[in-house]
């Protein structure tokens, strides 16, 4: 028995900022000190904080520290583990911690509510042991055991889940889609090719807790008779796919993938497919394609994927945070689902706030939280007491907010009545001391790198908006090509091949709506600059 | 079938399910403009002009891919729809050279000639050049990617109906182009040379290699005699670069446009496709008997030969040692003929008018020199011939008609159908039935071999013996009957293969635009052709008894193998390179 | 002449997988830093796929290349979420102390310079990566000082 766990933060954040320098001087540390009997070094997933270096919990003190530096290691050893004093000048204690305690574990839980994340940053990601110590894989028992396919999608289309890859198509409808095809083999896949700027969602899902998803696929196979799954990821996803790969030898070796699962004669397997580098990849028919070894290029579409797929096959394509419901669902209940969240988009909804805020990182709050409460009261806020320019939901292809949609809520329903949308959940938060014409000439870069070239209107039109936008930044603009870009991005919109070109244009439109003064005080001042 | 009835700008249509918005548009006498979309394959939806507005949609749809569903309202005239299909066309012209006068598709060009339809006669972005040089390392084909307007249809054409898979796609976006994996250029992959993806090109990105200047040179040499062939399929679609409508026949005009030309003596490949006939057809019979590599596969197509050396090079043996028509006369045209005319084969400048592109390699193989001098000279397509014609001005449809010189332009209705997919085979059969039986063959018409699906079955019952046949036209269809003889799952007698979709009626130099449609007309006209002949078996054509009494002895011997047999070279699909 | 042996035992692990290219051309790649010509050649050969489509997969994958690259790669992240924390400024700092435009290789063939897409560490913005290690909160200046430790790393080992 050990008397304290060490919970080390070990996401990319962390890592990009020494985590694991920071782990091994523990580690060391607790041998020189001959404490590795009673303390226990784990591995977590984020922990929920940013931004503020690597960060260590104690338990069962609960105590967080940030900013941990190798040199501060030996002060931690002695001090609080050995000792029994928190070191003050590492000690984070910016949260309600009775609400921390009563969560579990991870602060900043004001307005935060964990289904998705319920695990992450509690268990050790590596231990299917603890995961199953918080119920998982109970939904998939009480499915297999005693729940028909049909019953299981019966309870997903009541949960009125929708997809969280950002077109929040409903889940369950999708599924029965499937289900209803008659085919030799059907297979499910989880869509983890995360590329939307600003979201790292599903990463730390599948960091933090990867046998939820596990579960959830299992769940959808069962649900719509597939015995095959793939988790196609993001080939820059190393440890993810790391992880995720040993998560699914553990299931196996714990009878918990593989042949008749519970005696139930259902047999279901998971083999983790990594991407190359392509955006356009995380859309479905193109994910598919990628799969099948081929040029990521998206199908025309219909016949949509749940009748002709992977390698023709019936095939259901979810995101990563959708399948991380699943579980839940089965074994709570739709009813419980539909508790929260609004009512034509119930549950949670998981959202990254990158950008100019306080607290970046990942949050996981209710359906309909307005901006205003997740910019100000659980991202703390601007730094450097610039004001709000604009936010921007759902990822570079998400539409553009101002000051005015502050208390708008951010459900699907309240997005799509403005002419916009969640999106991935990435929530860039943009303060007033930034070029909108600059940053829409980065978006549009980051189109035209990602456009996959089949359709003329993404290939050539990402190409055209990006030469008239650093025209403009370069001083050589002229007001006139400000409605040749708007021509072009509505005629894109409407008429390319795929999301992406259609999406693109999206965040273009929406700063020229709100900030066309922006583009023609630049374009002005050039020409007046010129002139004199 | 199942019907669904469609609204198309207010015109109601009923068409079976699964028809396009595009072909149902037709059917209403609506011609939606298209660029990526062909008729021979399936639809990229990549080019986007030919977008339409369907109620209750908030995007715009590509009729060439969107299925009719009954009750469903389509706009294809709409302002939406005029203006995406207005700035998907400028964005594509602007990224295109816009040299329309030096291009070799100049009025016979497809964006050319929706840019005119659409009425946009400038763009509102800078001219933007495509990544890729000219490559002109190939002796048939040229490619000039910055024409290329990315519409995918030579690439399909290589992939999915030949198989070939020499071009590809670089790179992605902005940035992406089509291009020979590494740049190495179309001489240094495994090109058949069949030009079937210059039929599809809707641009000027894929052309041949010009042989029009070589041929007025030598029209222009008083010092040489120049000789001039015919394919049988050129008779059969010329008529279609005058405007002519697909199916026209008009091989005596054709031939009076040749002597205004200035050819000194118009000949007649179907000549020599008799001969082929009568030289493969004993060969098979001498397979047959005495044992041999079965089944036979014909030769005459050089884009198949170029696929099967690439591709099969195991399979060699069973390839007919016959040269091809057109080698066979070229042959025989500075040997025979100048013997006749009392010419000096030097002085002979030996010109072939082909469907083909893969001719133009084939003459200069190093193996086609029996006569001592390169037999066949140069090769004109069908469209550089109509070329030809314009530059001076000769109204094709309009000449009175001449007749073939002879002896080189005397044939039989067996050959002229070496044009269709079938036909060499059909000929084969006529002449080996008899040859074999004894007997008159009643019916000539063997209808088992004829048709346009990719591969064709029949058994000839021949006095008891059963010869069994194949046919494949396509060179994707030609490597399923490959691999069934690799796998041995296939006990045929006699293969007949084009490189080119119809047969040669379809072949890569004829006129632009083809498709399933203009190739059957083709292929109507060619039987038409036939039957309007008096002899119609390859063994009974009067010159070629008399070529055999007079020069080459008897079918198969010594001197016949020497000018009209060849041989063949095992080659791989990539070159052996070196790090 | 390049040892293709391993192309054919990376070949050979994938021979139960279905539609295995990407894969086999990331495990090429790993060895032998590139997917060159020969080497492409050869997976055509062993996977009876054609080269033509090989290299259309090659090129159209940004984690892939088919020329060299330099000891250290070093990815920048220019993402919106990276754009807003500066992120230009720490690009202009690293393309003048390697003197290398993006996708430019130095010609000691110590760095290569690319972008990089998004890894999801915008909370840490802006971000680079070199080789697989990644780096957070950069400032020109810190940008430049772990190059600079990389760069004698690269001198030291060589």
């Amino acid at each position: 028995m050990h008397r304290n766990h060490v919970l080390v933060a070990m996401d990319a954040h962390t890592i990009a900022q020494g985590a694991r320098a920071v782990r091994d001087a523990l580690m060391r540390n607790l041998e020189m000190t001959s404490l590795t009997s009673e303390v226990k070094v784990v591995e977590t997933g984020s922990l929920g904080i940013y931004n503020r270096g690597v960060v260590l919990v104690i338990f069962p003190e609960n105590v967080y520290y940030v900013g941990v530096k190798v040199e501060d290691v030996a002060e931690i050893v002695s001090e609080h583990l050995i000792k029994g004093r928190v070191v003050e000048r590492l000690h984070y204690t910016d949260v309600p911690v009775e609400k921390a305690a009563e969560m579990g574990a991870a602060p900043r839980f004001g307005k935060q509510q964990r289904v998705v994340l319920k695990n992450a940053g509690i268990i050790d990601p590596e231990s299917i042991e603890e995961y199953i110590a918080r119920d998982g894989y109970e939904a998939l028992g009480k499915a297999l055991t005693e729940m028909k396919p049909q019953d299981v999608i019966e309870v997903v289309k009541k949960s009125g889940i929708q997809g969280r890859g950002g077109a929040f198509f409903p889940t369950g409808l999708k599924w029965s889609f499937a289900a209803a095809e008659e085919a030799k083999q059907k297979y499910i896949i989880c869509n983890a090719d995360e590329g939307e700027p600003g979201t790292f969602k599903d990463r730390l899902i599948l960091e933090g807790d990867p046998h939820c998803v596990i579960e959830g696929m299992a769940l959808a196979g069962y649900a719509v008779g597939a015995d095959m799954g793939f988790i196609y990821i993001r080939g820059e996803y190393r440890m993810s796919i790391d992880r995720l790969n040993r998560a699914i030898q553990r299931a196996k070796e714990n009878g918990l993938l593989g042949e008749n699962l519970f005696d139930s004669g259902f047999n279901f397997n998971i083999e983790v497919r990594e991407g190359a580098g392509a955006y356009i990849c995380g859309e479905e028919t193109a994910l598919i394609e990628s799969i099948e070894g081929k040029r990521g290029e998206p199908r025309d579409k219909p016949p949509f994927p749940p009748s002709v797929g992977l390698w023709g096959m019936p095939t259901i394509v979810n995101n990563v945070e959708t399948l991380a419901n699943v579980p839940q669902i089965i074994l709570k209940g739709a009813d419980w689902y539909k508790s929260m969240g609004t009512e034509k988009s119930p549950g949670t909804k998981v959202f990254t706030m990158v950008g100019n805020i306080n607290n970046p990182g990942l949050i996981e709050v209710p359906m309909g939280t307005t901006l205003r409460e997740i910019i100000y009261d659980i991202g703390q806020g601007i730094p450097e007491g610039k004001g709000f320019k604009l936010a921007q939901m759902g990822g570079t292809t998400g539409g553009i907010l101002t000051g005015a949609h502050l208390d708008l809520p951010m459900s699907v329903e309240a997005l799509r009545e403005i002419g916009s949308g969640l999106g991935s959940g990435a929530l860039l938060v943009v303060d007033d001391s930034q070029d909108v014409v600059e940053l829409v000439e980065n978006f549009v870069e980051f189109f035209n790198h990602e456009s996959c070239g089949k359709c003329t209107l993404c290939r050539e039109g990402n190409g055209r908006l990006l030469e008239l936008l650093q025209r403009i930044n370069s001083g050589k603009g002229h007001v006139a090509d400000l409605n040749l870009m708007e021509e072009l991005a509505v005629t894109m919109m409407k008429g390319a091949f795929c999301g992406l070109g259609q999406a693109a244009p999206v965040p273009i439109l929406g700063c020229l709506k709100y900030f066309r003064d922006d583009f023609v005080r630049k374009i002005e001042a050039a020409e007046m600059a010129a002139a004199a | 079938m199942d019907k669904v009835t469609v609204t198309i700008d207010g015109i109601q249509v009923t068409v079976p399910k699964g028809t396009t918005v595009l072909e149902a548009a037709k059917q209403v006498n609506i011609k939606i403009p298209r660029l990526c979309y062909h008729p021979d394959l399936p639809p990229v939806s990549g080019c986007r002009l030919c977008v339409v507005e369907i109620e209750g949609d908030r995007l715009l749809r590509t009729s060439c891919s969107w299925k009719c569903q009954d009750g469903m309202k389509i706009n294809t005239k709409s302002q939406t729809v005029r203006s995406s299909r207005r700035m998907a066309l400028e964005l594509i012209l602007s990224r295109h050279p816009m040299l329309c006068t030096e291009c070799v598709r100049n009025n016979n060009c497809e964006l050319q000639s929706i840019a005119d339809q659409l009425g946009i006669r400038e763009t509102r972005f800078e001219y933007s050049a495509r990544p890729g040089g000219i490559d002109d390392s190939s002796a048939v084909l040229v490619r000039d990617p910055s024409k290329c307007i990315l519409c995918r249809r030579c690439i399909q054409t290589c992939e999915l109906v030949q198989s070939v898979s020499a071009i590809g796609l670089e790179g992605r976006g902005y940035n992406v182009w089509v291009d020979t994996p590494f740049g190495k250029g179309l001489d240094d992959v495994a090109c058949v040379s069949c030009g079937q993806c210059i039929n599809r090109c809707p641009v000027g990105a894929l052309y041949e290699q010009d042989h029009v200047a070589r041929v007025w040179a030598a029209l222009d040499d008083p010092t040489k005699h120049v000789v001039v062939q015919t394919a049988p399929a050129v008779r059969a679609s010329i008529g279609e670069a005058f405007g002519m409508s697909a199916g026209s026949l008009v091989t005596d005009k054709m031939v009076t446009g040749l002597r205004m030309l200035g050819f000194d003596k118009v000949f007649d490949t179907d000549f020599t496709a008799d001969l082929t006939i009568v030289e493969e057809g004993t060969e098979l019979i001498g397979r047959l008997t005495n044992g041999g590599a079965l089944p036979m596969l014909t030769s005459c197509s050089p884009g198949w030969i170029n696929f099967i050396e690439h591709f099969y090079p195991q399979l060699l043996p069973h390839v007919s040692s016959c040269k091809s028509p057109q080698q066979m006369f070229g042959a025989l045209a500075k040997t025979y003929y100048a013997e006749k005319a009392g010419i000096d084969p030097k002085d002979i400048y030996s010109v072939s008018i082909m469907p083909c592109t893969a001719k133009k390699y084939e003459c200069q193989r190093p193996e086609m020199r029996d006569s001592g001098y390169q037999d066949v000279d140069a090769v004109l397509t069908t469209r550089e011939l109509a070329k030809m014609m314009k530059q001076v001005g000769i109204d094709l449809p309009q000449l009175e008609p001449g007749k073939y010189d002879e002896p080189l332009g005397i044939s039989t209705g067996a050959a002229v159908i070496f044009g269709n997919t079938g036909g060499v085979m059909e000929a084969a059969l006529r002449t080996v039935y008899e040859l074999v039986t004894k007997s008159p063959l009643e019916n000539v018409e063997i209808k088992q071999v004829r048709g346009m699906e990719g591969v064709r079955e029949a058994e000839i019952d021949l006095n008891g013996t059963k010869v069994r046949a194949a046919v494949a036209n396509g060179l994707a269809n030609a490597r399923q009957l490959m691999e069934k003889i690799v796998a041995g799952e296939a006990d045929y007698h006699f293969v007949e293969i084009m490189a080119c979709p119809g047969g040669c009626i379809g072949g890569g130099g004829q006129p632009i635009p083809t498709s399933m449609e203009i190739r059957k007309k083709r292929v109507e006209a060619i039987y038409a052709a036939d039957r309007a002949l008096e002899i119609r078996k390859s063994h009974e054509n009067p010159a070629i008894k008399k070529l055999y009494a007079e020069f080459l002895g008897e079918p198969n011997s010594h001197k016949a193998h020497e000018l009209l047999h060849t041989h063949y070279t095992r080659k791989t699909v990539y070159k052996e390179t070196v790090a | 002449m390049q040892d293709l042996t391993r192309v054919d035992e990376i070949v050979g692990r994938y021979a139960d997988t279905k539609t295995p290219l990407i894969y086999i051309l990331k495990d090429v790649q790993k060895e032998y830093g590139y997917l060159s010509d020969v080497v492409l050649t050869h997976i055509a050969k062993k996977v009876d796929i054609p080269l033509s489509e090989i290299y259309g997969v090659a090129t159209f994958y940004s984690l892939f290349t088919i020329k060299p690259k330099g000891k250290y790669v070093v990815r920048c992240c220019n993402n919106a979420p990276c754009h807003v924390k500066k992120s230009k400024e720490v690009l202009e700092a690293i393309k003048s102390y390697l003197g290398l435009e993006v996708t430019e290789t130095t010609e000691c063939g110590t760095f290569t310079l690319e972008f990089t897409s998004c890894l999801g560490l915008c909370a840490v913005a802006p971000v680079m990566m070199v080789n697989d290690e990644v780096y957070g909160n950069l400032t020109p200046e810190k940008a430049v000082a772990i190059l600079k430790d990389y760069k004698m790393k690269g001198q030291s080992n060589a």
